[in-house]
């Protein structure tokens, strides 16, 4: 019950937010329903955690403890951008920024794209999974493209193109493997369960596997933001509206992760060898770098966090590709860790960015001052993002770098420069905004300060003690990935 | 050999030369007229494969297909192409002769990557896996080739045609959920380049992708 409540509320949501429109109370609406799919989320969790994994509606949704916690997760983080967002894009609203007819889009379009991840996490069936993360997909777009702008329009298509592209590849991908499970599971729809696939993956043809593999891999990578098929990430989240930037650093890229990893537990159990590890060792391993790098160079501060995104999920697939308990138990608290502060982070980014009237580095001055829940938020939350301890952040780090050091140790050195050149760029970049005199451009707003707040207590709180149901849940799910 | 086999694969032949067709055509109105062709072969492919088979859901995969890739998309691209006035618009293809190699070897390349497929596949149409996947390359080839916004999108279109009859003729189609799902996305997404060219043809004054190179890396 509280499944079919968590998957149809968004999706009701959404409906009923595109005929009230946009109206005084939509910005509250559109928060009610949020906070109404995380307590389903919480109810559903709980069920799995007292009861274990269950079958649900002859087998087309199916729920673990991988794909529970994220749907926790995806509904936390939707809830607190819904709060976020009300302040924020009131303000947009009444800058100019965006019209009456696109205010209603974007309520609307916010519901059906967290239907669309729940929808994704949720399913039993691979077919399935691929046409909620397309719908996920052009959810976004119109989303990006929300303000209108050259820079906006461009980023969208740059995004769709470059995202079609990569799900189609997924979608040959999926053709493939319900072709060698066709062979053993036989026709129609059950080839392309799950638990099936999971329950026969050794009699799986490997050859097959092992070349569908690849096009998963290229294609749900793509839309991980995975180098060097990232290209489109900093575009959009740069270019489109800060609550969605928020979004899709938090939850998307986790989801078309999640479908990677899924993917890969299945062609593990055919091909018997580690091959589809080492794949995704490798894209990780580049992503990290990219994204240390370029994060030196950037000088739009949605752009500077984008690239950290792009790092943050090298490192989780990395950690996924390596295997074996430790890092895998410590690539499912990065994912939870990193989303929480990206998101975080990007609350501050968005209210920095409307006092500054701009998103330029160089441009945005004295936060502190200006406002403190602001300046420290955007201090702490990339004191996390880089894994300085007592952060969640240092711990999942950690972990995976003992793991390297244990089963990979040649690759250690170069993970290490990664995370090194990153800490140095956000801080280089960080420092200067924070502190220093309140520049006369700079407006005081009021701001929506419990997000911030909210996600980096938690984010410090699993630093500090790690609760026991969490740990077990992890553990679960380690169990399931291995 | 049957003969509805030996249909099959000349129809498989026809979508693969409309593909190739598409990379060269300059014409806007060409190329959605190539696509319509494209779409009346694949629609029967899927029906003849449904009749050798006899797996007659793949009926309504065909039908499905006619309506929305022959009479439903080509009508939303040409109303849009009116609407916004570029119906005379041509556009220079870079290096035809190269662009058409590059298209040969995709094809070589997925006969190699296919082989394994081939191999374990017991259907008679085991070679069209092949031309599927080169169809998907050549769409992709397309996309990236091609400056218009309009062109790319009928790429993308060739591209998922390709997918498509990859999966009839590997598997005999998709289940049929997921076969309605993929249509769906289709349709939305076709919905979604109509909002777009309208924003693009007004932020730009033009459908030329070209424009939009603002957002670099310094």
């Amino acid at each position: 019950m509280s499944l079919l409540i968590l998957l149809f509320l968004p999706l009701f949501s959404a409906l009923v937010l595109a005929i009230v429109g946009d109206k005084k109370f939509s910005y509250e609406l559109n928060i009610i329903a949020s906070a109404a799919t995380f307590v389903a989320g919480v109810d559903l969790a709980v069920s799995v955690y007292l009861g274990g994994s269950m079958l649900v509606w002859d087998k087309y949704f199916f729920v673990d403890a991988f794909n529970v916690y994220l749907a926790v997760l995806t509904s936390f983080v939707s809830m607190t951008t819904a709060i976020f967002s009300r302040r924020y894009m009131k303000r947009e609203r009444e800058k100019g920024k965006v019209g009456h007819r696109s205010m209603r889009f974007y309520h609307a379009m916010f519901q059906l794209f967290i239907f669309a991840m729940l929808l994704c996490l949720l399913t039993n069936n691979i077919g399935v999974l691929w046409i909620a993360m397309e719908l996920a997909t052009l959810s976004t777009v119109l989303l990006v493209s929300l303000y209108r702008t050259p820079g906006a329009i461009e980023a969208a298509w740059k995004y769709f193109i470059l995202c079609g592209v990569g799900i189609a590849q997924a979608l040959f991908g999926t053709v493939l493997l319900y072709f060698a499970a066709e062979r053993v599971l036989g026709e129609g729809g059950d080839a392309l369960l799950w638990t099936n696939l999971a329950q026969y993956s050794d009699k799986l043809e490997p050859t097959i596997l092992s070349l569908a593999f690849v096009f998963l891999m290229v294609g749900y990578g793509t839309k991980v933001g995975l180098a060097p098929l990232h290209n489109w990430l900093p575009d959009a989240h740069s270019e489109g509206p800060t609550p969605v930037s928020a979004v899709l650093s938090g939850l998307l890229l986790n989801i078309a992760l999640y479908a990677l990893v899924r993917c890969k537990t299945i062609v593990d159990g055919a091909t018997h060898t580690h091959h589809a590890g080492y794949i995704m060792m490798g894209f990780g391993l580049l992503s990290i770098l990219v994204g240390a790098f370029s994060l030196l160079r950037q000088k739009d501060i949605k752009r500077l966090f984008s690239y950290s995104s792009i790092e943050h999920m090298g490192i989780a697939t990395f950690a996924f590709g390596l295997g074996g308990t430790i890092a895998t138990y410590g690539a499912l608290l990065h994912m939870l860790m990193h989303s929480l502060t990206k998101s975080s982070i990007f609350y501050s980014v968005g209210h920095a960015s409307q006092m500054h009237s701009t998103q330029e580095i160089d441009k945005i001055k004295g936060l502190i001052k200006g406002n403190p829940y602001v300046g420290w938020g955007l201090v702490f939350g990339a004191m996390a993002i880089v894994g300085m301890p007592p952060f969640g952040i240092f711990i999942s780090e950690f972990l995976i770098l003992t793991a390297t050091m244990k089963d990979a140790p040649w690759v250690a050195p170069l993970l290490l420069l990664g995370l090194v050149v990153a800490f140095a760029a956000i801080f280089k970049k960080v420092q200067p905004m924070t502190g220093g005199p309140v520049p006369d451009y700079q407006k005081r707003l009021k701001v929506a300060s419990v997000p911030v707040i909210l996600h980096l207590v938690l984010v410090l709180a699993i630093g500090l003690y790690m609760p026991v149901f969490l740990n077990n849940w992890f553990y679960k799910a380690v169990e399931i990935l291995k | 050999m049957l003969i509805t086999e030996q249909i099959i694969i000349m129809l498989a032949a026809l979508v693969l030369l409309t593909a190739f067709a598409m990379l060269v055509q300059r014409k806007m109105y060409g190329l959605i007229s190539l696509f319509t062709w494209q779409g009346i072969f694949l629609a029967m492919a899927t029906a003849f494969v449904g009749y050798v088979s006899h797996r007659h859901h793949l009926y309504i995969s065909s039908v499905l297909t006619l309506i929305l890739k022959v009479i439903l998309l080509p009508y939303i691209l040409r109303e849009l192409i009116n609407r916004l006035k570029i119906d005379r618009e041509i556009e220079t293809v870079v290096n035809v002769p190269i662009t058409m190699l590059i298209g040969v070897v995709l094809v070589i390349f997925s006969y190699h990557l296919t082989s394994p497929v081939r191999e374990l596949s017991t259907s008679a149409t085991q070679s069209i896996i092949a031309i599927a996947l080169a169809t998907v390359m050549i769409g992709l080839l397309m996309m990236i080739t091609r400056r218009k916004a309009v062109t790319q999108i009928i790429g993308f279109l060739a591209m998922e045609n390709g997918l498509f009859f990859a999966a009839v003729t590997a598997t005999y189609g998709m289940p049929l959920v997921v076969e309605l799902g993929v249509a769906i996305d289709i349709l939305i997404a076709a919905f979604i380049f109509g909002i777009f060219f309208l924003h693009i043809n007004t932020t730009f004054d033009s459908l030329d992708v070209d424009q939009m190179a603002r957002l670099k890396e310094e």
